[in-house]
């Protein structure tokens, strides 16, 4: 396979939704001089189908019939259409406006706490592990990795068993550094369970920026470094004038790969906390403030109208994270030719 | 060569901060598999110690053995997640080749369309999925699962696979057109073959997030029959909090397949990320 030449073409997974923008200028250029444009014949359709048939049925028309539920509601088990009252009650009414601002709120933390701390850790392991002649790299990097392809029901239990206080694995090991005042049963106190649960999942998946990073940087071409060398630039001050702006688009990446993960996060929560997102909603966020809205807990009746409500006002948000990324960051980025 | 990247302080720096996190990355899933093979007093008594052959115990394998199905969660598993990416390479390098070979009216904005769902979580329409489901009777079906995550995976693998089409040369191609061949001759058994390292690519990419997903079994196939692993261990820990040893146990087998599969794959899986995939 032939490296890409020109910087249009994607360097990771990941950069696909960011280049889809892109995309349609790069295509409609390219397309009237190498490709003969003709009537789809029979075979185009039969390749085109059954991708298109699923994606469409399973993805894409649930998506706006989800959207469309939300209009309605339901009286004495007819379905009647509502209008924008569904918004309005999550929105204003006090009993679900709490919990939707609650929710809300705790899912920026988490967001924030992803963007603080797993981030920068991510990059700082990448810039370790992509230092030259770095004996066993390979090696660290499949164990760094090994907690992103846990499932989140591994990840919360084992985190949940570990800081247990009953089992005492956490409270005994801040003991042997002398720190043990500090212990708290953090999953069981309000004030730390969100930030505990958000830095468990920055645990699972600091992979990821870590491998995306390594590989931008890996792709950084030795005559640039050297170019700096020469000049005196070397150790940290290579990283921070050198490395940091040319890999700074695919931090742009991860951001909204973060944004999009944490927005549309579920399992951890529900997982080690339960569809209550306990103690007292303290660590409810969207997924499962949706999930028990729509699905019913306890002895509250599901209700997908409302639920539907909620994942609308999801998409919107992640709609626009993506679109600020899009027009905002990603088209303004400088780009460097390498 | 230059000193300031070769100095023996700055190594050991590195590798030191490398190894404590490796420490970190690893330590919850250790104490996790050694607790699982000890007495329970074990491990309370010493959390951290390797099982002897005083504290070796395999009670919590044997509940687990004896009250759940983990087999059957397992085959379940096991059949979602292979039907899945299955559906998602095939169709996705159909559709790929459609897109990336043919050019007509309106083949950018299908490709744009079909690019829509990299970064549409499909769980946003999750309520009209169930609906649906509910409406086919595919619900409490493995067929409800893999139908979701062929959809889930197919713009990703499109995105991916149209790239790496395109690169296929267009003399191969027509040299077939000459000798006769029809176009899906063409592209079965002349394309196909050579972007099976996209295909394994695609497939890994996808294969961690389906085994592993938690959301769509729990709403569409809870069912006894239909549990996946994932939902099954979800369960089973959710009904066995309080004994020790079956949760360690449980854990621990959910964690073993995945930990073989990653060790067969994840030179694939690295290559993948690392090379940008498309390549």
């Amino acid at each position: 396979m032939s490296r890409p030449s020109q910087s249009g073409t994607p360097q990771t997974v990941a950069q696909a939704g960011a280049m889809a923008a892109a995309a349609p200028q790069a295509a409609a250029a390219a397309a009237p001089a190498t490709k003969k444009r003709r009537r789809p014949h029979l075979h185009v359709v039969v390749f085109l189908a059954p991708a298109v048939l699923i994606y469409t049925a399973v993805m894409i028309f649930p998506l706006f019939n989800t959207l469309r539920l939300a209009l309605y509601t339901r009286i004495d088990q007819e379905r009647v259409w509502a209008g924008l009252a569904n918004f309005q009650t999550l929105f204003f009414d006090p009993i679900w406006s709490e919990q939707f601002w609650n929710a809300l709120g705790n899912n920026f933390w988490f967001f924030l706490v992803h963007m603080l701390v797993q981030n920068p850790i991510g990059i700082a392991l990448a810039a370790l592990l992509s230092h030259p002649r770095l004996r066993f790299a390979a090696l660290y990097r499949s164990a760094i990795f090994i907690p992103t392809i846990l499932s989140f029901v591994i990840v919360g239990f084992a985190w949940k068993l570990i800081l247990s206080p009953i089992w005492g694995i956490a409270p005994s090991m801040l003991d042997a550094v002398g720190l043990k005042s500090l212990f708290a049963p953090w999953l069981g106190k309000e004030e730390y369970a969100l930030t505990t649960l958000a830095l468990i999942s920055v645990w699972q998946f600091v992979g990821i920026p870590m491998m995306l990073i390594y590989a931008a940087l890996l792709s950084i071409p030795e005559e640039v470094l050297e170019a700096g060398e020469i000049d005196g630039i070397t150790g940290f001050a290579a990283f921070w004038k050198i490395k940091l702006p040319l890999i700074l688009p695919s931090i742009g990446i991860i951001s909204i790969l973060t944004f999009v993960g944490n927005f549309n996060a579920f399992d951890l929560i529900y997982a080690s906390q339960g569809a209550l997102a306990g103690p007292d909603f303290s660590t409810d966020i969207l997924g499962t403030f949706m999930y028990r809205t729509f699905f019913g807990f306890q002895l509250q009746l599901g209700d997908p109208h409302m639920g539907s409500a909620i994942a609308s006002a999801m998409f919107a948000i992640i709609l626009v994270g993506v679109c600020i990324y899009l027009f905002g960051i990603q088209t303004r980025m400088r780009r460097y030719q390498l | 060569m230059n000193k300031a990247r070769s100095n023996p302080l700055n190594t050991f720096a590195m590798h030191g901060a490398l190894i404590l996190y490796t420490l970190i990355a690893l330590f919850p899933v250790f104490v996790i598999l050694i607790n699982s093979f000890k007495t329970r007093k074990a491990i309370f008594r010493e959390p951290l110690a390797l099982p002897d052959a005083d504290s070796f115990s395999l009670i919590g394998y044997q509940t687990v053995m004896k009250q759940g199905d983990f087999f059957l969660y397992f085959q379940n598993s096991m059949i979602v997640t292979v039907a899945s990416l299955t559906l998602v390479l095939l169709f996705g390098a159909m559709a790929a080749y459609a897109l990336s070979e043919y050019k007509f009216r309106g083949s950018t904005l299908l490709g744009l369309y079909l690019a829509l769902g990299i970064m549409i979580p499909i769980r946003i329409g999750t309520v009209a999925i169930l609906e649906m489901m509910v409406a086919s009777g595919l619900v409490n079906t493995l067929w409800a699962l893999i139908l979701v995550y062929t959809a889930q995976g197919l713009p990703l693998a499109v995105f991916i696979l149209s790239e790496f089409m395109k690169q296929v040369s267009d003399d191969l191609k027509n040299a077939g057109r000459i000798d006769g061949l029809s176009e899906y001759t063409i592209f079965f058994r002349l394309v196909l073959p050579l972007v099976r390292p996209a295909m394994a690519t695609v497939a890994v990419f996808n294969m961690i997030p389906i085994w592993n997903d938690l959301w769509f079994p729990l709403i569409l196939a809870p069912a006894e029959e239909t549990k996946t692993l994932t939902l099954g261990s979800q369960v089973f820990i959710g009904q066995f909090v309080t004994n020790w040893n079956a949760v360690l146990s449980a854990l621990s087998l959910a964690i073993l397949p995945v930990l073989v599969l990653y060790m067969i794959f994840s030179r694939q899986l690295i290559r993948g990320i690392t090379s940008g995939a498309v390549k």
